[in-house]
């Protein structure tokens, strides 16, 4: 009979569940269970489980705007297994990298040692847009400024993972993680029976425990909210969901009244005080005083409020000089600088286009490297050398030279696959992983999970 | 922690509990009326429509009106708050904007409601309305049942039903006042008493016959019957008074004038009092509604935007 793994060949590059034994594909250990499980399904049932999925999703709202349409989160079949050694592996990795940005980020809002020391040179300090000066000398309360980490990995065609990007501003995505365990534990609980997988909603407790650590001192009962865009929001969903399960208000911009430096929210009982604003606005909407005039969903006066300790923004205003794609290539020397240890997770190599020799060497193999914009949030303005055309490669070489400060290079990742059901059928597709990390000031917990996205073209 | 609610949430679940109400009062008019109309051989079909219209608060145009466009626009007319659609719409919006504060099953309840509603009406085009009706009424029963047994008691809970109690009062008043002000084109009393839902129940107090005084009493004064102006209104004044008793509560005092005076009417002159009572009953639930927005939900302003402090 034939099964949905029939015909399924391995691209390029690392798959999570086969490996390639001269011309036979063998499952990995991990994953016999999930073979095991998959294997005797009709491919038309499979679709008709996913359709079911898909329905179960928009029912519960459980939803992302795509062209400003609601659709249903699309989530493979095929769970993502990651075991305990290599799940340790990550965390480790995960929590030292997030302690050597929050070393990074003291020291640049402080004393600035490491650009005295020539680690990292000043010129990223001052010449990153992300850099604010009132943040300078704020002291947040046990020294967190990133209650929330998003480090996204990649595997590499040797199987090792990778640090692909930092996100310690408002990493999104956690939510996600644990509407797909809900739902795959319901449609498919056969995959989870005797698996011991490790449970991943403790993280509501966690960030509400995080958060309240966050009180400005001297509050007894602090008073924890999220900040919200409003629903029109792409990560609504995620932010009404994490409101919820902490049991806490989720509020939108014009909720918040500031005044006196304090921050109040506008409840049918009147004006109540709030001390930890969770808040998922970018730092330039956050307050129109000090950002941009034009914003609608932020509260004037908040930066202040948290400037004289009144209030707590989780994560801290001015993050974003701790996670730009130039300093990522500094990030290793950091965690040895900082913390005196090796990097447990390496970088993809990088080349940085404003150091001497660097530019020639990017421009000569332009063709052969990845060319990220520095300030590019998500994959905005990347271009892939080998799959740019002459025209395109022109026009980035030009780009590149005339800014080298502006851009960064890599080699190119074949990033893992994973089978994804595409029709009914299994096909490798590409994917990376988001571990998430939450700061309490005492440690930092790595959710044992992460949020896996798929690149759903065909891979190579 | 969720011990106070914000002004925004309580408004918005206030609306949620008006529009559900609204949908599933209009889905049993409509059905009432259907019914009758298959049932009735005699009758007009335009003026009943038009009575349809008179009950909802919208304009009927000059033309003729039948059914479909009845169904049209107070059934499927997603945009109008008057019609299921919309109100049913308009519930969901208002209980995303409040997620946090309505349960996961209340949002999810009103999200599948809201999804299913187009099957259904495509279905309704060609096999009848019944089914579309049905479902409206057994998800709004179903809404309000889950209210009822997933929200604490706290004032998010007293926002929900004091938004459905008002939308309740203004419904059943609104039945009446065509059937007494309007005669030509008055419903007679067995579809009044089975749009409200109250067929049965009435029946078993008066016997099942009914007349004037005693359908109106029935519905305005009945003590145990939920839908009854006097039950309703009873309802929201206990929904007000547990939100907070300031010494002058002008959102409390025309409920309760109004549910004072119904509590001790002498029913013989019901009959004479009707029209004047069915539009003070009206007046007073619009005042507390502006009262209840005024106090709980304070427009919220332009923003002081003078820098404080450094």
């Amino acid at each position: 009979m034939a099964d949905i793994f029939d015909a399924y060949a391995l691209a390029d590059a690392w798959d999570e569940m086969f490996e390639r034994r001269g011309a036979t594909n063998t499952v990995r250990t991990a994953y016999e269970p999930v073979l095991a499980a998959l294997q005797p399904i009709e491919p038309g049932e499979l679709r008709f489980r996913a359709d079911q999925m898909a329905r179960s999703f928009t029912d519960r709202g459980v939803t992302y705007a795509f062209a400003g349409e609601e659709r249903p989160w699309p989530l493979d079949l095929v769970p993502r297994i990651i075991d305990a050694v290599e799940w340790d592996f990550v965390q480790r990795g995960v929590g030292q990298r997030v302690r050597a940005l929050e070393a990074y980020l003291a020291d640049a809002y402080g004393p600035c040692r490491a650009f005295e020391d020539r680690v990292v040179p000043w010129r990223l300090l001052l010449g990153s847009p992300h850099f604010h000066r009132a943040a300078h000398g704020v002291e947040p309360p046990g020294g967190v400024r990133i209650h929330v980490a998003g480090i996204d990995l990649v595997r590499d065609e040797a199987g090792d993972f990778r640090v692909l990007e930092d996100n310690v501003r408002v990493p999104s995505g956690v939510s996600y993680v644990i509407e797909n365990r809900r739902a795959m534990t319901r449609v498919f609980p056969s995959l989870f029976d005797g698996q011991h997988v490790v449970p991943v909603d403790g993280y509501a407790q966690r960030l509400l425990a995080a958060l309240r650590a966050a009180a400005p001192e001297r509050t007894a009962d602090p008073r924890v909210v999220v900040l919200t865009p409003g629903p029109g929001n792409a990560a609504y969903f995620e932010h009404a969901l994490l409101a919820r399960l902490m049991g806490v208000q989720l509020v939108e911009g014009h909720d918040l009244v500031c005044r006196g430096n304090r921050v109040w929210m506008r409840t049918t009982r009147g004006e109540v005080p709030v001390h930890v604003v969770y808040r998922r606005l970018d730092d330039d909407f956050l307050d129109p005083l000090h950002f941009r005039p034009d914003s609608v969903i932020g509260c004037p006066g908040i930066l202040s409020a948290a400037t004289a300790g009144n209030v707590t923004l989780a994560n801290a205003v001015g993050n974003g000089i701790a996670d730009d794609k130039l300093l990522y290539t500094y990030v290793p020397d950091l965690i040895r600088y900082y913390l005196g240890e090796e990097p447990i997770l390496p970088n993809v190599e990088s080349y940085r286009p404003d150091e001497p020799g660097q530019l020639e060497a990017v421009l000569d193999q332009i063709d052969q490297l990845v060319v990220k914009p520095v300030d590019g949030a998500g994959g905005q303005g990347i271009v892939i050398g080998p799959k740019a055309d002459a025209k395109t490669l022109e026009r980035t070489r030009r780009a590149v030279a005339a800014d080298p400060r502006g851009f960064v290079a890599q080699r190119p990742v074949a990033l893992s696959t994973s089978p994804t059901l595409t029709g009914e059928r299994m096909a490798p597709r590409h994917i990376d992983l988001r571990p998430f990390a939450v700061n309490d000031g005492d440690e930092i917990w790595v959710l044992p999970g992460g949020l896996t996205r798929v690149a759903l073209q065909e891979a190579t | 922690m969720n011990d106070v609610i914000l002004s925004r949430i309580a408004e918005a679940l206030t609306w949620t509990g008006r529009y559900v109400e609204r949908a599933d009062a209009t889905a049993r008019i409509l059905d009432a009326y259907l019914h009758r109309m298959l049932e009735d051989p005699w009758r007009d079909e335009d003026v009943a429509c038009r009575s349809l219209y008179a009950i909802l608060g919208l304009d009927a145009g000059g033309a003729p009106v039948d059914m479909q466009q009845v169904l049209d626009q107070l059934a499927f007319d997603a945009r109008s708050t008057g019609a299921i659609e919309g109100a049913l719409g308009a519930a969901r919006l208002n209980a995303r904007s409040a997620r946090e504060a309505v349960s996961s099953a209340m949002w999810e309840c009103l999200n599948a409601t809201w999804h299913a509603l187009a099957d259904q009406r495509r279905a309704a085009r060609r096999t009848g309305p019944y089914a579309y009706l049905e479902l409206v009424r057994s998800r709004a029963a179903l809404f309000f049942g889950l209210a009822d047994s997933t929200m604490s008691r706290d004032d998010s809970w007293r926002f929900v039903v004091l938004g459905r109690s008002l939308e309740r009062v203004d419904m059943t008043v609104r039945l009446l006042s065509v059937r007494v002000l309007d005669a030509a084109h008055a419903p007679d009393w067995p579809t009044l008493l089975s749009a409200s839902g109250a067929d049965e129940a009435y029946a078993r107090v008066y016997g099942g016959f009914g007349d004037t005084p005693r359908v109106a009493e029935f519905l305005l004064l009945d003590r145990d019957f939920p839908r009854s102006a006097l039950h309703a209104l009873t309802t929201a004044e206990e929904c007000l008074s547990a939100l907070g008793r300031p010494r002058q509560d002008p959102a409390r005092r025309p409920i309760g004038r109004l549910r004072t005076r119904l509590e001790y009417l002498d029913t013989s002159a019901l009959e004479d009092q009707l029209p004047l009572l069915l539009r003070d009953l009206q007046t007073a639930c619009m005042a507390s509604a502006e009262a209840v927005a005024e106090r709980f939900f304070p427009y919220q302003g332009p923003v002081v935007w003078a820098q404080e402090g450094a």
